[in-house]
């Protein structure tokens, strides 16, 4: 009871990472308020799931294993997740901010009429004082996200429903594990009939092409980026010669995707993926906040860029004022001949 | 099947094009420097039921916002980019509402327009990137939803097949009628507005707008009834006021914060061959590439 749930995102039999992340950092904020942390998962085959989840700490494993639950559809996971929930009481319920999870979140939400928070990148556990009535609720899960286009950082509270809900970016919560490979906590096997409805599988899959990713952006060692100020797909296409060279991927602003110069595969930024390469290479990006929170944290930061107060430059390393199209052509040309 | 179908969408500041001018120096945002606009992902969705309309003539397609007046706007611009009708659901209630209480709105107004086959609404909003509202919206209604919509493939005997996007790739679903799509920014772009819609329709207003002192078209407006823009409040709707606004939402923000990014003493190079040299070799010496 008010323990911390995690629901554990399935790609075949194989945990997603960024519920590796959500387990690690419950298991922190369980410790924190001296509580369980609790795990889920729903699927085909979960044969394997508890060598990969235990070793983040997890207290109680609840698994769902009917061929019916694999791939994801919303209904008959929101079905099971709404009456486990509402058997086990837990305090905060954590979920990652994919496809799955922002389609699935919202829908066991509103059914159990609980706050959610979308898309947080930092959880905390603090006080909230209710300024109306002036009461103060100790130890509250503080969901922190980006707002307005990534402009603001807002602080997101539920004061009074429970659980707490928060979808959570991939990325951006570190792995930890903290039992040794041969801990096992305590796995309860349910009987899915119990949970689900005939009506809750209406919606059926035809079809699904899953291809491997086509970039490797999240962890290249060099990311070539390029913004708006690149000015063409010509110019952009630059990027690649650049980035192919360097051992690198190519990233991009949603406003070069927004113009057509490369696919949203490849945005960096709060919408899109957080990035942290050794080298940043960002050309012709003025530096919104929306993309900054994406590759902040990259070691080295290059800016190429005609604007010489383009606002990236403040967070860059080396900063490069001139066009781009005449400083990249440059710049590979005197690697080629310096290597 | 002439199809009745709805379309959610909202106004909000144009947060991609967020210049020097959009920060207060105080760290608030100040919206007056950002123009508002129909969200981008709604448009799509909006194309999705134009498209839907010309497979299924006699179908109905009702755009439906809730905001203040001034959303309005958009409610013009989607009958001049092809909408039969157009409902803005204006309530001080519903003010200060988050995901949950918003989407309580949206459903009690939907079910006032009665029967409907599909809601389309975007993905997601630009101003809060939450893509909450779509699936609470479904779940209110007790129907199906398909999230990130791409195409809509075929809609025969009930059942709408819909392709969407996945991580990494793409899935084909199946679903019975009535559901709600909410439709992601791959999809086909909106058609442009039609300048003849627009010379009808921009004379169209809400009841409130016909009333202020001004209003120019009084007598259009009385000719058609087109031309009027449904208006409706909370108690329009029949919709409970402590699950609407701040009091339905149980989410409170409890900050906000201005980003700042710690500035670092950078390097600086012109684009002249000996700079672009000397940096490139620094860089080599530096194991920075290479």
């Amino acid at each position: 009871m008010n323990n911390i749930l995690v629901y554990c995102e399935l790609d075949a039999a194989r945990v997603a990472e960024v519920s590796l992340e959500l387990l690690s950092k419950g298991r922190e904020l369980a410790n924190r308020l001296g509580v369980k942390l609790e795990a889920v998962a729903l699927g085909g085959d979960l044969s394997s799931v508890e060598s990969q989840v235990y070793p983040y700490g997890v207290d109680t494993l609840h698994l769902f294993e009917d061929e019916r639950l694999s791939p994801y559809t919303t209904q008959p996971h929101t079905s099971v997740l709404c009456k486990l929930i509402e058997e086990e009481q837990p305090q905060i319920f954590l979920i990652g901010a994919t496809v799955v999870g922002r389609d699935l979140a919202p829908r066991v939400s509103s059914t159990l009429g609980s706050g959610l928070t979308a898309d947080c990148t930092a959880l905390e556990i603090g006080d909230y004082e209710d300024k109306k009535n002036g009461t103060k609720i100790e130890n509250l899960l503080y969901s922190i996200r980006p707002a307005f286009g990534g402009n603001i950082v807002a602080t997101i509270v539920n004061p009074h429903h429970r659980p707490q809900m928060s979808t959570v970016r991939e990325g951006v919560m570190p792995l930890v594990k903290c039992q040794p490979d041969t801990y096992v906590g305590n796995t309860v096997k349910h009987n899915v009939e119990d949970y689900v409805t005939a009506a809750d599988f209406a919606v059926s899959i035809i079809e699904r092409h899953v291809q491997k990713a086509e970039n490797n952006l999240k962890g290249a060692a060099v990311v070539v980026a390029g913004g708006y100020g690149m000015g063409s797909k010509e110019n952009f296409d630059m990027l690649h010669t650049l980035a192919h060279l360097l051992h690198g991927e190519v990233g991009a602003t949603r406003a070069a995707i927004d113009a057509g110069y490369t696919t949203h595969d490849r945005q960096i930024g709060q919408t899109g993926i957080t990035v942290r390469p050794k080298v940043y290479i960002a050309c012709g990006i003025s530096g919104q906040v929306q993309h900054i929170s994406g590759m902040q944290e990259s070691s080295i930061i290059i800016s190429v860029n005609s604007d010489h107060d383009a606002p990236i430059n403040a967070i860059a390393d080396y900063v490069v004022t001139g066009r781009v199209e005449e400083v990249i052509p440059k710049f590979i040309n005197f690697y080629q001949q310096k290597q | 099947m002439k199809l009745n179908i709805i379309v959610l969408a909202k106004q909000v500041p144009d947060t991609r094009n967020v210049g020097g001018d959009a920060m207060n120096a105080d760290g608030t945002i100040n919206r007056a420097a950002l123009p508002a606009i129909f969200n981008p992902e709604d448009l799509n969705a909006l194309e999705q039921a134009l498209r839907l309309k010309e497979e299924h003539p006699g179908s109905r397609i009702t755009v439906l916002t809730m905001g203040p007046q001034r959303a309005a706007d958009i409610l013009r611009e989607a009958l001049y980019r092809g909408a039969d009708e157009a409902v803005l659901l204006s309530d001080r209630a519903f003010a200060g509402a988050d995901t949950l209480a918003t989407s309580y709105a949206l459903a009690a107004a939907i079910k006032k327009i009665g029967s409907c086959d599909i809601v389309l609404c975007g993905r997601q909003a630009i101003d809060g990137d939450t893509a909450q509202v779509g699936p609470q919206v479904a779940q209110q209604l007790g129907i199906p939803q398909v999230t990130y919509a791409r195409r809509i493939v075929s809609l025969q005997d009930g059942h709408i097949t819909v392709e969407r996007g996945i991580e990494n790739g793409v899935e084909t679903v199946k679903a019975p009628l009535p559901l709600l799509l909410t439709v992601d920014g791959a999809a086909a772009e909106c058609r442009p507005q039609n300048v003849y819609r627009m010379l009808r329709f921009h004379r169209a207003a809400t009841p409130t707008e016909q009333a202020a002192e001004g209003f120019r078209y009084s007598a259009q407006v009385a000719a058609d009834e087109a031309l009027t823009i449904k208006e409706w409040t909370l108690a329009d709707v029949g919709g409970d006021a402590l699950r609407c606004g701040l009091s339905g939402s149980p989410t409170k923000v409890r900050k906000v914060e201005n980003i700042v990014f710690q500035a670092k003493e950078s390097k600086r190079y012109t684009a002249s061959d000996e700079d672009i040299k000397s940096l490139v070799g620094e860089l080599l010496s530096n194991h920075t590439i290479g």
